[in-house]
């Protein structure tokens, strides 16, 4: 299957084609736009098909193509791409979850004057997020890592008029900076030490045993600096504070961020190069895992807790993709790659799913996302409701059923596993619950209890946003088959083992567990927010029973824990007064300098000045006055006189003879 | 009284001289020519006169110039007539001293 393999870079080439032509295409003309995007991702996602089932022949699989990109001095910069178990599949979820949010789109962005250019930025999007994955070069990675960096930059102040999406723009986007220059710094000194930044090379890649052992030890600051990038892509602590705001963008964006492109760069990046990580690992314990574990447990733990206290329904979800990247940050720092990238993959689906529900639910109610405001629309979004249930349900983490739940167990597994501590393992658990919680206080918000504000006007959505997430729900079901203990096929699949069939792993410790856990977090939910939207004597309906329990704890973390605030006064005040003294350094001092250098400039003029005109004008002035005299007086000796001249003619021929003469 | 190489010599050099004095003082362009033309028969006998005296016998080199240097002036005096008639039809004068508009 060469020619899969050959034509690899296809996948994300035809996106980026599409992109282009649709932002050349009119702005009316909508239905070319919208067709031309889905044809481009159904090609990406056909070639993609090719590409997986190429890795499907042989366990551990991989083929790369490396090429010269340009040369300078005696070295060579090489790039290339690959494709293996980890971007195959990869490959596959980014390319099948964008068709649908691309599907979805055509439905939620129906009323939006600038559909086309939204069509041109998704695939862009997409291209950008597909480069990642087949990237065989960290030079490559990082220029398409930008080029999803900018997508999402376009597509969160999509709608420019508002001075908060901007905003959000911006912040994501600077916010991403901070982490990117640690991934650059660290790609310098990768390239440094080793002398190249090709993954694989025949044995000379920088993750190949030789570029590892060129490294030593300075493996784990390459590996920590590449890491930031990775903290600002994923929205790890404490870069995730762009996340959130992130949801200024449409709706399908979000999907498009949270489930398939931006976040799961980060979490893939870290997969891709973990052989940096785990470089002298003792008993699969490195310094550099050990931080990415610990930025994962900060992020889940913080992240579930705030969502505890947003009305936001998108913020809700984004603290929880928070909190889902932490975990599967956790799950790459103890050393279960697999899983980790199989939680990613699994919440690709259902994270998807649960924002274009959101979607749906704000289309359907007009444009309102403040879950206090909403309730009872079970009846009336029955689709909507029922997809997103599934969506919950994978989120949670419930077992047998949905595809979130194994992947989470399969997490829970490597954390108890890890050596250097259980902390995480017990730390997860606990997220375990908090997840179910906020998710179950806010599918009691949206869709139980009494109907309120703008429930009356809600509706159905049209079919066009409907079948993706029917689409979205079977696939995040049907994606459980392959994560089962029993027959662990995608596991194998991404470490390079045959898969065997064993009915008796099936039953799992870990599982009942988080039954228990499930069980126990959904039951505290529905017993919290029993009463939630009805009005009672104490509380009107639009206050949180928690708010009503503990109000500051509360304001706590419905402020987001005050980090913004504290970066505002810290970060920003610090970098605010950085640039007030630059400038007062601009203005008083570099100025001064510039003004002296001015005065000395402008004296050297003057001098230069009057020895223009005193001295040279003077002297020319004198030589040509000469001239014009001499040339006065010769002209009068022209008299015109040809007897004058002949007589000079013989008075000189005489003068001639008599020195002749007298010489002689 | 013998002919001599000085005589020659004084002969040649007087007529020079008469020609040179006609053509500074005359006023009419053809008298500047005639003077010009006497000049040229100075030294056309000045040249016989040295190949007269010069060592005997040789082949008569002087002659042969003092010929072209008069085929010459033939030419050169018809050309300076034809001058002389275009400035007179022009100017409606000969009169050298009206004619200074070389002057510079």
């Amino acid at each position: 299957m060469a020619w899969s393999v050959n034509n690899v870079w296809l996948i994300p080439a035809l996106p980026l084609a599409v992109s282009f032509v649709i932002l050349s295409l009119a702005n009316s003309r909508r239905k070319s736009a919208a067709a031309l995007a889905v044809i481009g991702q159904i090609a990406a996602l056909t070639l993609s098909i090719f590409a997986f089932a190429t890795t499907l022949q042989t366990p551990g699989y991989r083929a790369f193509r490396n090429f010269t990109w340009f040369t300078f001095g005696d070295s060579a910069l090489r790039i290339g791409w690959v494709l293996d178990p980890l971007a195959a599949a990869m490959l596959v979820m980014i390319a099948l979850v964008g068709l649908c949010i691309f599907v979805f789109s055509i439905g939620y962005m129906a009323g939006d004057k600038d559909f086309t250019r939204f069509f041109a930025y998704l695939s862009f999007f997409s291209a950008a997020m597909l480069g990642v994955v087949i990237a065989n070069s960290l030079l490559l990675l990082f220029v398409c890592w930008e080029l999803v960096g900018l997508a999402s930059y376009l597509l969160i102040g999509f709608w420019i008029h508002k001075p908060s999406a901007a905003a959000a723009a911006k912040k994501a986007f600077i916010t991403t900076r901070i982490g990117d220059m640690g991934f650059f710094l660290g790609m310098i000194w990768l390239y440094g030490n080793s002398g190249t930044l090709l993954f694989y090379d025949d044995g000379r890649g920088c993750l190949e045993s030789a570029g590892l052992v060129m490294l030593g030890s300075s493996a784990t600051f390459i590996a920590l600096l590449i890491f930031c990038g990775a903290v600002g892509k994923s929205g790890q602590f404490p870069l995730h504070v762009w996340l959130p705001d992130a949801m200024e963008g449409p709706t399908p964006v979000s999907a498009l961020i949270h489930a398939a492109t931006m976040v799961a760069a980060g979490v893939f990046l870290v997969a891709r190069v973990y052989p940096l990580f785990a470089f002298g690992a003792v008993d699969g314990v490195t310094p550099s895992l050990t931080v990415v574990v610990s930025i994962g447990v900060i992020t889940a733990l913080m992240a579930s807790l705030i969502a505890l206290a947003q009305f936001d329904i998108k913020r809700i979800l984004a603290y929880s993709t928070v909190s889902q990247l932490g975990l599967m940050m956790v799950s790459l720092g103890v050393g279960g790659v697999a899983a980790g990238i199989m939680h990613l993959i699994a919440h690709g689906f259902f994270k998807a799913l649960l924002f274009l529900g959101a979607g749906s639910v704000i289309h359907g109610v007009h444009h309102q996302q403040d879950i206090r405001k909403m309730g009872g629309l079970r009846f009336l979004m029955p689709v909507t409701f029922l997809t997103y249930a599934v969506g919950m349900m994978n989120l949670s983490g419930v077992p047998f059923f949905f595809s979130g739940g194994w992947t989470k167990e399969e997490i829970l597994h490597a954390t108890m596993r890890w050596h250097a501590s259980h902390l995480p393992h017990y730390l997860m658990l606990a997220g375990v619950v908090l997840t179910t919680l906020y998710m179950t206080r806010q599918m009691i918000f949206i869709f139980f209890n009494n109907r309120r504000a703008v429930s009356d006007l809600a509706h159905e959505s049209p079919r066009v946003m409907t079948l993706p997430l029917i689409a979205l729900a079977i696939c995040s079901i049907v994606l459980g088959a392959v994560l089962t203990p029993a027959w662990p096929w995608l596991h194998s699949y991404l470490t390079g083992e045959t898969a065997r069939f064993d009915a008796t792993l099936f039953i799992q410790p870990v599982l009942f567990v988080s039954l228990v856990l499930v069980g126990a977090g959904i039951a505290l939910g529905a017993w919290i927010y029993r009463n939630a939207g009805m009005e009672d004597r104490h509380r009107p309906a639009e206050t949180d029973p928690l708010e009503h329990a503990q109000p500051a704890l509360f304001r706590f973390l419905e402020h987001k824990m005050w980090l913004d605030e504290l970066y505002e006064r810290t970060v920003l005040a610090s970098s605010r007064a950085a640039a007030r003294f630059s400038d007062w350094m601009d203005r008083h001092v570099w100025d001064g300098f510039v003004r002296a250098f001015g005065g000395l400039g402008q004296l050297f003029g003057i001098f230069t000045t009057n020895l223009d005109e005193r001295g040279i004008n003077a002297g020319v002035d004198e030589t040509t006055s000469g001239a014009r005299g001499l040339g006065r007086v010769m002209s009068g000796w022209h008299s015109g006189q040809i007897q004058t001249y002949l007589g000079a003619v013989a008075v000189g021929m005489l003068a001639l003879l008599i020195i002749y003469a007298w010489l002689a | 009284m013998t002919p001599t190489l000085q005589l020659f010599l004084i002969v040649s050099a007087a007529l020079f001289c008469i020609g040179l004095l006609a053509a500074l003082s005359r006023r009419h362009a053809i008298f500047i020519l005639i003077g010009i033309e006497m000049m040229l028969a100075a030294a056309n006998l000045n040249f016989i006169t040295f190949w007269r005296f010069g060592p005997q016998p040789q082949p008569p080199t002087g002659v042969m110039v003092a010929i072209f240097s008069i085929a010459i002036a033939a030419a050169e005096a018809a050309v300076g007539l034809a001058l002389v008639i275009a400035v007179y039809r022009h100017y409606r004068t000969t009169n050298v001293d009206q004619l200074n508009q070389l002057k510079g």
